[in-house]
């Protein structure tokens, strides 16, 4: 509401302020706790995928005589019934699943963003035309379709679930951008890049995607897990090559060894708490990018540590009343000291 | 002019509020002191960012975050029954239930104030119907269309939609609302802004007379000086988070004490008497994050001494003392001898 305004001469002491402020605005990102644990969660699966084949310490489908071996110091998450060692597996398994799940995630947001926005811009016939194609793409069922496309295309790899999966999966981000940008199509800021002379591609590009980035990335975000999931659901299922490793591969072997049965822990846990720790990175992360693109919400993260220091609940409504606390304050800078002694009581 | 007791409504006592919660906080409000007489009109004058609003949504405990009161006290004393509180202690359902009951906004900007998908009559019966539950839709129905008519507006237009109203009548609805539970104090934040002065006028003249009629007391923020003067009982001028200048209106015009106000007195052209040169006020308002260590309007006055420099001044007495003992000035020329304060602020008026 009330903003400072730049004085005639800035003070040394004031320029100072300023560039610690503006200095801590581009870590802001990793402020976030939660989001850092995020970030370093999907940089331990990412090395995973990028040397995963190089550092596993078996071939993952060489079988050896000692079968369903529990934890050893000779394979550290022990062995398959067919004596294959699931370190192995899990590692060579990691890139498949990544690739999948980031390429599908990527595609899916390009698309959805491309339809959605265009359609909500635009409006009239193209929003009707591109909005009945989402709305069909919406109730198309992703998983049984894929199953039925790759039931056709046995030598289905990656590249071909990433894109069925990328296909299948937009329509949702798209129905969510295009309504973000209705409502932004018609604030006083476009319609006076409008009146700039701005062309259209230029405010739909500067003036109103960086105001979607939150709903981008989060859409996003929410993509490369369906996407994830959906690879290994089809691994799992027995749909895909099961000669590719990947996390659904070695949950597919687990069940029908039926490793539950024979009490194999170590066969299925680490592949489910793999899924369950990518999950949880993105979905880390994506706490921090709302607060990140939107710039309003910037000083967030930064002052819920204040705020939980001087035990204060900010609320809209009902402002905060900082008590007791004021006498251990310093006095702040340029206030004058008898600012903190009461002002002699008059009658007006 | 003076329809006012001198019941205190509302006593704003040494308030201040920082934006933002860190040792970077801007201080928007720095021990702030205003008494709101029932009935009185009081306004609050001053350039943009100097805390006016910030003052008005503080005492109301309605300033988002990060707006944060680091102390004081606003103390209500209802005129109509014994209760008298504390706003700044009070708990939630206490505030919500004085809210429009004891103490109405008009937002500024209140055009916009008014929910686009419902019709007029049902956002004014709402107001109503959040505060007093037991009444029956007729008699808020009835209300309603009072309050309409209140405001000059024809009771028929309760089935209208914002969007098929002007301006000024989406203005004059949000000051019916405001006085739709007869509220003790209303408080405008900037409410004719928006509007051309005809509507302007209007308004503030319907609104005058409501005043005259209900016997409500106004806080009036605004930063057009001149119409503060006609309308106000008393002017309170603000400056960088602090009020440098207390006084009846009339008083203020003819003889401001402090340099700040002589400058906004002179940044306007006088309808009548002879033609005068515009002094306008060098400069422009402090940074609220580095305020200079004295005086924060010292930069800008042409009047600043050595002790301005290094001293902060408070809210006291005026030179002339006990003569006008109402007045009320934060200036260290008003506490010098009487031969060295510079004539423009000694100016004596009867």
């Amino acid at each position: 509401m009330v903003t400072a305004v730049e004085p005639p001469a800035v003070t040394p002491g004031a320029t100072t302020a300023r560039r610690s402020r503006r200095g801590s605005t581009n870590l802001l990102f990793l402020r976030n706790r939660k989001t850092v644990v995020g970030l370093i969660l999907l940089t331990f699966f990412m090395v995973l995928a990028l040397i995963g084949d190089v550092i596993a310490p078996y071939d993952p489908s060489a079988t050896s005589p000692i079968g369903l071996q529990p934890p050893s110091t000779d394979h550290l998450l022990g062995t398959t019934s067919l004596g294959q060692d699931i370190l192995s597996q899990i590692l060579v398994g990691t890139r498949g699943v990544l690739v999948v799940a980031f390429l599908a995630g990527a595609l899916a947001t390009v698309l959805s963003v491309l339809v959605g926005i265009t359609a909500g811009y635009l409006g009239g016939t193209s929003d009707e035309v591109l909005s009945l194609v989402s709305n069909i793409f919406l109730v198309i069922p992703a998983l049984p379709l894929i199953i039925i496309v790759t039931g056709l295309l046995p030598s289905a790899g990656g590249l071909t679930i990433a894109l069925i999966i990328a296909l299948t999966g937009w329509a949702w981000g798209s129905r969510v951008l295009r309504a973000q940008t209705l409502s932004l199509r018609n604030r006083d800021f476009v319609e006076a890049a409008r009146a700039n002379g701005e062309s259209t591609w230029r405010i739909i590009i500067f003036e109103i995607l960086p105001n979607l980035t939150a709903v981008i990335a989060s859409g996003f975000i929410g993509t490369v897990i369906f996407a994830m999931l959906s690879e290994i659901t089809l691994a799992f299922i027995g749909v895909t090559s099961i000669s590719d490793w990947n996390w659904g591969t070695i949950l597919f072997w687990a069940q029908s060894n039926q490793a539950l049965a024979m009490g194999a822990w170590w066969w299925f846990v680490p592949a489910g708490l793999c899924i369950a720790g990518v999950g949880t990175a993105l979905t880390l992360i994506n706490f921090g990018i709302d607060e990140f693109v939107n710039p309003r919400l910037r000083s967030t993260g930064q002052n819920a540590k204040v705020l939980r220091a001087k035990k204060i609940r900010a609320r809209v409504g009902f402002t905060p009343v900082l008590r007791d606390t004021t006498a251990d304050r310093k006095p702040p800078r340029g206030a004058p000291p008898s600012r903190r002694t009461p002002l002699p009581k008059e009658q007006p | 002019m003076t329809l006012h007791s001198n019941q205190p409504v509302l006593e704003i006592r040494n308030l201040s509020v920082d934006y933002g919660y860190d040792d970077n906080a801007v201080h928007a409000l720095r021990g702030v002191d205003l008494t709101l007489h029932a009935g009185e009109v009081l306004g609050l004058a001053g350039e943009s960012g100097c805390g006016k609003s910030t003052l008005a949504y503080a005492a109301t405990r309605l300033l988002p975050p990060p707006g944060l009161i680091t102390g004081g006290e606003v103390i209500f004393t209802s005129t109509r029954d014994d209760r008298r509180f504390d706003l700044l202690t009070a708990d939630d359902r206490r505030l919500r239930a004085t809210r429009w009951e004891d103490t109405a906004i008009v937002f500024q900007g209140a055009m916009n104030s008014l929910n686009p998908v419902y019709r007029i009559g049902r956002q004014l019966t709402d107001a109503i119907a959040a505060h007093r539950p037991q009444q029956s839709a007729a008699d808020r129905s009835a209300r309603a269309h009072e309050l309409l008519e209140l405001v000059g507006i024809p009771a028929n237009r309760m089935r209208s939609y914002p969007h098929q109203l002007s301006g000024g009548m989406r203005q004059r609805v949000m000051i019916a609302m405001a006085l739709a539970l007869e509220p003790q104090i209303v408080i405008m934040d900037e409410p004719t802004t928006a509007l051309d002065v005809v509507v302007q006028r209007q308004i503030i003249q319907q609104l005058m007379r409501l005043r005259t009629e209900l016997g409500f007391a106004v806080v009036f923020i605004t930063h057009d000086v001149s119409l503060l003067i006609e309308l106000a009982d008393r002017i309170a001028v603000m400056y960088a988070g602090q009020i440098i200048e207390d006084a009846t209106a009339v008083e203020m015009y003819r003889a401001p004490r402090h340099p700040y106000t002589d400058g906004l007195l002179h940044s306007f052209p006088p309808l009548h008497g002879p033609r005068q040169e515009l002094g306008g006020i060098p400069g422009s308002p402090p940074d609220l994050v580095a305020l200079p260590a004295g005086c924060s309007f010292a930069p800008r006055c042409r009047f600043a001494f050595d002790r301005c420099e290094t001293d902060h001044p408070v809210l006291t007495k005026t030179a002339l003392g006990d003569e006008e003992s109402h007045r009320r000035v934060a200036c260290f020329q008003h506490d010098r001898d009487a031969e060295s304060i510079p004539d423009s602020l000694m100016v004596r008026h009867s």
